[in-house]
């Protein structure tokens, strides 16, 4: 049981983590040109 | 990886008096952002790789005035943040286009930067989704065999991940539910809003007296689900009109106004009074109906009445807002301000017809109109049945919502809309796009389909179709001098050739009338019958050009508008999907006659009206298929409408689908598609439905258990999903890429 009362929280707040990062991610531009993304990836060229 | 080389096309289409060449319109038009910088977007609708964003980036940022160039490939948008005081905004749109795209400016009015809708949508998404992925867990490890002080543990943290994110999640449902019950009507998020609550508000209770059952997993797999059918819906709607206003290239919003002194100011279209003075250049559109000044004065009107021929308007006569100047430069008086010209009067047409028309109600909410009482009354029934018969009441509730939940019609709810998503993927290959999944169901209830002629079962541009030469060398004579004009007719005349030489000499062009060419001591001349000096012999519906050769007639070249190459073949194919076919148009009955008999078309009516073309559309089920400023109400008041992309921006907004390329064969292909998409949604209701047959007689009884609701509605969902993805794999042609139809889509108005 004390196992549980340790892993418990770790998952939720792994799963908290990753909502938190979805959310960031959503608000700084990220969702927004998800077709540019794909291209920029193959413009190899420093700038 | 390039999939075009920069530069390969360097575009040359900056027309006289576009507003991306005004710097004052474009300051205008831009958004302050307070550092004293301004923002612009442009539309690119040609980019679609990662050389043209490079391209078009380095191109902007070498202008010292751009602070920032980006490139928003899915909307096809570059914008733009400049310093207005180190340079003039006129400067950005030539160095895209120097880069090798079309681009024109978008109206920032039209458009607020991002979508609030989709943000929400993807939020909530992103919430529920967490919460049914970690509550699932707590719920494998009750189903599991957790016990009694665990189990009550597992709930209390399921509980308190459920209810928030329920509550942020549903709340899009709620509202709308909320909406139409205070209206006295129903729709499908009033049973979904229904058995969420319930089912959370039933789980809460269970969970506070150490309950065996909790059903806070069904109500956030519930909400992912739903949420994701709604995400994607909306996406797909999106995209649509993101593509759409793509196409509105923005018209100069004003004119050139003659001040009594002698100089010129530019003048807002709604600033236009009767009695000011203004100058239109070649190539630019009547802002507002007015009084031509000069003498021999040709516009376009093919876009107003349909009409194909070049239409002359006498000094005196008006010229109606739309029609565009074939001539010189003319002065114009004006006679109307805008809000009573004739493009506002064919605005409150389109309103009239959409107020007329009555929409029939969406296929989906007609089922949860029948659902939604259905389905309360079998939950209230077995509530009613337990408590009485059985006399436990708490049994009795815990069944009734078991009901409840297990006909939350989350497969009902996807059933419609995720076969639109698929179909509207399909349409977006060809090259079609669909404003709306409804246009979809009654684009497959069609008995009729309407065409209108000039721009569309016609390319709405002239082509030469008869051609006398006199002199050997005159053809090629004439192809080189057209080359030197961008009159509509010297273009046609230039096309006509292969490849048009350059013409040796001195090089004149007289707007309106004609080109010079002087080769030596010969003087060739290229034009009207008046600038030619010869006398017309007949007068020809057909437009003419002539060529003379030291005042004596070397050629003679008619123009005609020319058939779309598959419009027989598109008429002959809906004849054998079972629809008759009308012809519709504002054109004289002999040129109407002509094209009817070339297609094959029995039904024709010529000279129309706009309101008898309204008239014409308003019985049965008619698609119209139209392009012209004269269509855009019947567009609008057909039971459904297509418009091919090269129509003028106020009938590609009434019509339902746009379509581009010169590819009428789109017609039947949207016709097949929403036939077999009516198809599959009737499937789906009929699983959906067969789901809840199997499941509500089990849920009645009192056999449903968290597990087994959580396992049907899974993979009722599924079903219902996997089933709409077969649209894709029927008919399964070599696939038009991405690149091809983002090709197709750039291709602008003429």
């Amino acid at each position: 049981m004390t196992g549980l009362l340790l892993l418990i929280p770790i998952a939720v707040a792994l799963g908290l983590l990753a909502l938190a990062a979805f959310l960031w991610a959503l608000r700084s531009g990220q969702y927004d040109d998800l077709e540019g993304a794909s291209q920029r990836i193959l413009d190899d060229d420093d700038r | 990886m390039t999939c075009c080389v920069p530069g390969e096309h360097a575009v040359i289409d900056v027309e006289a008096g576009s507003i991306e060449t005004d710097s004052a319109a474009l300051l205008a038009l831009s958004r302050r952002l307070g550092d004293g910088t301004r923002q612009l977007e442009f539309a690119v609708p040609d980019a679609h790789c990662a050389a043209c964003i490079r391209s078009i980036e380095t191109g902007l940022a070498a202008l010292p005035m751009v602070r920032s160039a980006r490139v928003n490939l899915t909307r096809r948008r570059v914008r733009v943040v400049f310093d207005p005081d180190r340079g003039a905004p006129a400067e950005l749109a030539p160095v895209i286009r120097a880069s090798g795209y079309h681009t024109y400016v978008l109206d920032p009015s039209q458009d607020e930067s991002g979508d609030p809708v989709l943000a929400e949508l993807v939020k909530a998404l992103g919430v529920a989704g967490f919460a049914a992925g970690n509550i699932m867990l707590f719920s494998v490890s009750v189903w599991s065999g957790a016990d009694d002080a665990t189990r009550d543990l597992f709930h209390w943290i399921s509980a308190i991940i459920a209810l928030p994110a329920i509550a942020y999640s549903g709340r899009l449902f709620f509202r709308s539910a909320w909406r139409a019950v205070s209206v006295g009507k129903t729709n499908m998020d009033v049973p979904i809003s229904i058995g969420v609550i319930l089912a959370t508000l039933l789980s809460l209770f269970e969970t506070l007296r150490s309950g065996e059952h909790a059903y806070f997993d069904a109500s956030a797999t519930l909400l992912f689900f739903l949420l994701a059918g709604r995400t994607l819906d909306h996406m797909m709607r999106e995209r649509a009109r993101s593509a759409i206003t793509n196409l509105a290239r923005l018209q100069p919003r004003g004119a050139t106004r003659l001040l009594d002194d002698g100089r010129r100011e530019y003048v807002p279209l709604d600033e236009l009074t009767p009695g000011m003075l203004i100058e239109l250049k070649a190539g630019e559109r009547v802002p507002v109906d007015a009084t031509v000044l000069g003498a021999g004065a040709v516009f376009d009107y093919s876009i107003i009445t349909g009409e194909s021929a070049p239409h002359a308007i006498a000094q005196g006569d008006v010229a109606v807002a739309g029609a565009a100047n074939l001539g010189a430069l003319l002065q114009l008086r004006v006679e109307k301000a805008s809000t009573d010209s004739f493009l506002s009067r064919m605005a409150g047409m389109i309103d009239a017809a959409e107020n007329a028309r009555t929409r029939p109600r969406r296929i989906a909410d007609r089922v949860a109109a029948v659902y939604a009482p259905v389905v309360h009354t079998v939950a209230f029934t077995t509530f009613a049945a337990w408590g009485l018969l059985g006399g436990d009441w708490h049994v009795a509730l815990l069944n009734a919502v078991a009901v409840l939940i297990i006909t939350c019609p989350c497969a009902l709810a996807l059933a419609v809309p995720i076969v639109h998503v698929v179909t509207a993927g399909r349409l977006f290959e060809r090259g079609i796009l669909m404003k709306d999944g409804a246009a979809l169901e009654r684009a497959a209830e069609a008995d009729r389909v309407a065409f209108d002629k000039t721009g569309t079962l016609t390319l709405g541009r002239p082509r030469v179709v008869e051609q006398h030469l006199q002199i050997p060398e005159a053809g090629r004579v004439a192809a080189a001098l057209a080359a030197a004009s961008t009159h509509p007719l010297s273009r046609a005349l230039a096309d006509s050739v292969d490849m048009p030489l350059r013409f040796v000499g001195e090089l004149r062009e007289v707007p309106g009338l004609g080109v010079e060419g002087i080769d030596g001591t010969t003087v060739w001349r290229l034009g009207s019958a008046a600038w030619c000096g010869v006398a017309p012999e007949q007068a020809s519906p057909r437009s003419e050009v002539w060529l003379t050769r030291n005042g004596a007639v070397a050629a003679l070249y008619r123009f005609d508008d020319q058939l779309r190459p598959d419009a027989p073949a598109t008429v002959a194919a809906l004849r054998g999907l079972g629809l008759p076919v009308a012809l519709l148009s504002g054109d004289r009955p002999a040129a109407v006659a002509a094209v009817a008999a070339a297609t094959g078309i029995a039904d024709a009516q010529g000279g129309l009206l706009p309101e008898q073309k309204v008239a014409a559309v308003s019985v049965g089920h008619t698609m119209m298929i139209g392009d012209g400023i004269n269509d855009a109400p019947a567009l609008r008041a057909a039971h459904v409408s297509m418009a091919p992309t090269t129509a003028a921006d106020i009938g590609r907004n009434a019509a339902d689908f746009v379509f581009t390329g010169t590819d009428l064969g789109a017609v039947p292909f949207v016709i097949t598609t929403a036939r077999r998409a009516a198809a599959i949604v009737r499937e789906n209701l009929v699983i959906a439905i067969g789901y809840n047959a199997i499941a509500v007689p089990l849920a009645v009884l009192g056999q449903v258990t968290p597990l087994i609701a959580a396992v049907a509605m899974s993979s009722s969902s599924l079903i219902v999903v996997l089933n709409a993805l077969r649209l894709r794999l029927d008919g399964r042609r070599p696939r038009t890429t991405a690149a091809a139809a983002s090709r197709a889509l750039s291709e602008r108005p003429a």
